[in-house]
């Protein structure tokens, strides 16, 4: 097997920051405890109770090799439905030449001295579509520092040199003395050998596991009830936590009066908290029922009033105003004056909930020794930091144990730990010694906030003769997510990145370009959701292209390669997806495709819909063609799935989802009202992987933006509309 | 007290008889493979089966299911249900798998009635059924498989 480095200074210097950076404790571990925290705890629902027990060989912080033969690999980002559980014991088990079925994947606990996120700094959590990527040459290289401990571990028992022995699928083999051994069989010795200073690496032509089928390792316990999600935590003498939070922004509360909900048979307590008020009981129906019978009377003074149409309209009106430069190249004004033709073209997007299946939930316990926390958390040294600051504790007496997440979309990785510090909070204000489990309704998570932002765009386009854009201006109103938050610190000359992604990098060759922000505030809580500001900036970008191609008289494939000239993997996925969906053939009556092409979290994804116009103004989405480009495809059949259902999420928004507000009050409560598509509305989607050598980027967040206006594209080849909101709606 | 049968085991409970099945399940019995998401019956992540019915345990007051059979994920042990729970796992339909309980109850319930159920079937018996991740093409692909192996190998998907 051919072993070898593509580029050896980079592979020096990730070696480097894997000693350092990430702090990899190396050495060997003969009881489990390491000096900073043995990645001990268990994995949801997968692992048990496991323990370091004493003869495992554990040559990193990420793989624990037992004599049972079992090789356990700690997952340091959240399992939410990504595929990481997959995804990052694929890359430890390739370099290690692991059998799949002998390995088992655990999640890591808060400690971001050795799992940290490399792409972020200090902390460890998972976001951003980073966690193949960052990880891909930290996995690969604990895996390949404890095959070679292995294989030096067999050269020494069987007294033959190290360079003649193989190991395939989880069989250390010598060949010529026809010897073989398990991995559990030369564990023991395996970890009395020197720790490798220097791992070579596989060369991607030798890959048995990266790129090929491998079964998702978390598919048995979500089909047989035993996965273990924060919900389903059940604890000794635990008590449950609902709270009646205010029903409008800005609201806090007055007084209460708790004598009805404590009369309620299994009702232990009822506390103030900072978010409102906090009714525990033995379990979660009596609490909701005593949340019922609570009597709060809120302090509406200084809460919201506004609405949604005049939140809209106040940005409409400000956006008349120039904003912060986001970027600027060339005149695009002068151009606008100079132009054969102009095109412009507004926007309305609405507040979005996150609404996973699971609501969100948290379960803490105040400790001797600190604080216990049960959850599945996707912002690890966040949530460490902010409940330790509450308590008063360090931040690594702060435990969390890791659990699967039942859907997140970003909304775990709130900026400002609300929900875990409200979980945090209730301990604290109840004096409570044994763990409480808050609980959100349904309900509570719709009301809760921390959409996705309200956004307004303004657009402008000049045209040549030729109907080539010659200028473009794109102004952009709406919340800053990072403001006021621990990312603040990225927020460059007023221009919060999350705000623009997608339209100050959009792809298409405009010699002439501006895109402002003019950034606001209000008080509903805004965070990341599903592929950030490219959920709205996709679909200005890609809609605005579309009319211009049809302004120009161009096919709209056509007319974006020929922009798209230096941007090679955008086209790559965008004749893919043409090419595929059969592009340009003709359809039937009341039939169109549309296409969208975008790039996010540096993966390219291109869409081709076909939609059909039916009676009475319905249409419907038959059929989806995706093309992506992820760099290498380490799991296949994992980014075909985030294809498929990154697609649907955005299909919800495009089609049906959105958060309203009224008199500063949330209009919808639950999945009736706040919807998503169901099986009978998913279309047919086909999904091809464009093969790439290039390192690995992310997959959980790329299809979702890209749906929305390959859509109303296709709308507006059949109806000659343009669509200028989401979700979208024919005009009648 | 009231008297429900789970699993084939009975059980005598001093509950609350309004409290819902779900919460029994879940909170009283530790059953908790059967799951929350929306407490109105429109999401379908509660789905058991009762007298092999589907069935939103988050609106059924516990007291009205006494005297009937009740079944979670945990103890789904048919032919049908092997042939479903195979399919589900060879085609990798799970995501966060929050909602999959529910999903493959009602999966079970409608082969056990109908056992080459077209699209149009499908999309009937999951109308009720939702998922944030949007997982409906395989939940699709994997009914039509579970059934194809019923009706081929009688069960192993």
């Amino acid at each position: 097997m051919k072993r070898h480095s593509i580029n050896h200074s980079r592979r020096r210097f990730l070696i480097t920051s894997l000693y350092t950076g990430a702090g990899l404790t190396l050495g060997i571990q003969l009881t489990g405890c390491s000096e900073e925290e043995a990645p001990t705890q268990a994995g949801p629902g997968i692992a048990g109770d496991e323990a370091v027990t004493e003869a495992s060989f554990e040559p990193n912080a990420f793989v624990r090799i037992k004599p049972d033969n079992t090789v356990t690999v700690i997952i340091k980002h959240l399992e939410m439905g990504q595929g990481t559980y997959t995804g990052l014991a694929t890359l430890v088990a390739e370099e290690l030449d692991a059998d799949w079925g002998q390995v088992i994947p655990e999640g890591a606990p808060a400690n971001a001295k050795l799992y940290n996120n490399l792409f972020w700094g200090k902390a460890q959590g998972t976001g951003g579509s980073t966690a193949i990527a960052n990880s891909f040459e930290q996995m690969r290289q604990a895996g390949g520092a404890a095959r070679e401990m292995l294989v030096q571990a067999a050269a020494k028992k069987w007294g033959v040199p190290a360079g003649e022995i193989r190991i395939e699928k989880g069989v250390i083999q010598h060949a010529a003395s026809s010897k073989q051994a398990t991995f559990g069989e030369m564990a023991d010795l395996a970890a009395e050998q020197p720790v490798p200073g220097e791992v070579l690496l596989k060369d991607p032509e030798d890959f048995t596991l990266i790129g090929s089928y491998v079964p998702r390792k978390d598919n048995k316990p979500k089909i047989n009830g035993t996965a273990v999600y924060t919900q389903d935590i059940q604890l000794p003498d635990m008590l449950v936590a609902v709270v009646a939070h205010p029903p409008r922004f800005g609201a806090k509360v007055k007084s209460f009066d708790a004598d009805s909900a404590l009369d309620v048979a299994g009702v232990e307590k009822v506390v103030e908290i900072p978010t409102g008020v906090a009714v525990l009981a033995r379990d979660t129906w009596t609490a909701m029922r005593g949340r019922d019978l609570l009597q709060v009377e809120w302090d509406e003074s200084e809460a919201m009033t506004q609405g949604s149409a005049e939140i809209m309209a106040d940005y409409k009106e400000r956006a008349k105003s120039p904003g912060k430069i986001a970027k600027q190249e060339g005149d695009a004004e002068r151009a606008m004056a100079s132009a054969a033709k102009t095109v412009e073209a507004e926007f309305h997007f609405p507040f979005l909930a996150h609404a996973a299946m699971e609501p969100l939930n948290c379960v803490v316990q105040r400790t001797a020794e600190g604080v216990q926390i049960w959850n599945g958390v996707q912002s690890h040294t966040a949530d460490q930091n902010a409940v330790a600051k509450l308590f008063g504790v360090k931040p690594e007496q702060v435990k969390i144990k890791m659990l699967y997440a039942g859907g997140s979309f970003g909304r775990r990785a709130n900026p400002q730990s609300d929900y875990v510090v409200e979980a945090a909070n209730i301990v604290k204000a109840s004096g409570s010694k044994v763990p409480v489990k808050m609980v959100w309704t349904r309900e509570d998570d719709m009301h809760g906030g921390w959409y996705r932002p309200m956004y307004y765009h303004k657009m402008a386009a000049a045209l040549d003769e030729a109907g080539k854009p010659v200028g473009w201006q794109h102004r952009i109103v709406g919340q800053s997510i990072m403001a006021g938050t621990g990312f603040a610190g990225m927020i460059q000359d007023g221009v919060d990145p999350t705000s623009v992604e997608g339209a100050e990098n959009m792809p298409y060759a405009v010699p002439n370009i501006t895109v402002d922000l003019i950034t606001t505030e209000l008080p509903v809580p805004i965070q990341w959701w599903r592929s950030v500001g490219s959920t709205h900036t996709a679909f200005a970008v890609e809609t605005f292209i579309d009319r211009l191609a049809r302004e120009a008289g161009e096919d709209p494939v056509a007319y974006r390669r020929t922009l798209l000239k230096d941007h090679p993997r955008h086209l790559g996925v965008l004749n893919k997806a043409a090419e595929q969906a059969g592009w340009g053939e003709p359809m039937k009556e009341g039939r169109a495709r549309g296409v969208a092409v975008h790039k996010s979290f540096n993966t390219y994804v291109a869409e081709v819909v076909e939609v059909t116009l039916h009676d009475n103004n319905r249409f419907s989405v038959d059929k989806v063609v995706i093309a992506v480009d992820c760099g290498i495809a380490v799991n296949p059949d994992v980014i075909r799935a985030q294809m498929e259902g990154g697609m649907g999420f955005g299909l919800s928004a495009a089609l049906l989802s959105e958060i309203t507000l009224k008199n500063g009050a949330v209009e919808q409560s639950n999945y009736h009202d706040f919807k998503m598509i169901g099986i009978d509305q998913m279309p047919e989607v086909e999904v091809h992987i464009v093969k790439s050598a290039k390192p690995p980027t992310g997959v959980g967040e790329p299809a979702t933006p890209v749906i929305a206006p390959a859509v109303a594209n296709a709308l507006s080849a059949i109806t000659g509309q343009t669509f200028d909101r989401l979700p979208l709606k024919l005009k009648s | 007290m009231i008297k429900l049968t789970v699993n084939g085991e009975s059980h005598s409970l001093d509950v609350d008889p309004s409290m819902p099945l779900l919460w029994v399940l879940r909170d009283v019995l530790k059953l908790t493979g059967t799951k929350y998401g929306c407490g109105i019956a429109v999401c379908g992540s509660c789905n058991v089966l009762v007298d092999g019915s589907p069935v939103r345990s988050c609106i059924t007051p516990a007291s009205s299911v006494q005297g009937k059979s009740i079944t979670t994920i945990e103890k789904v042990e048919s032919p049908v249900a092997a042939a479903v729970q195979g399919a589900w796992e060879k085609h990798d339909v799970v995501q966060c798998g929050y909602c999959q309980s529910g999903q493959i109850m009602s999966a079970i319930a409608l082969l056990e009635k109908n056992p080459s159920p077209s699209d149009a079937d499908i999309d009937e018996a999951f109308e009720g059924n939702l998922c944030r991740c949007h997982t409906y093409v395989r939940i699709r692909e994997a009914v039509h498989t579970a059934a194809q192996s019923l009706a081929t190998e009688g069960g192993a998907a």
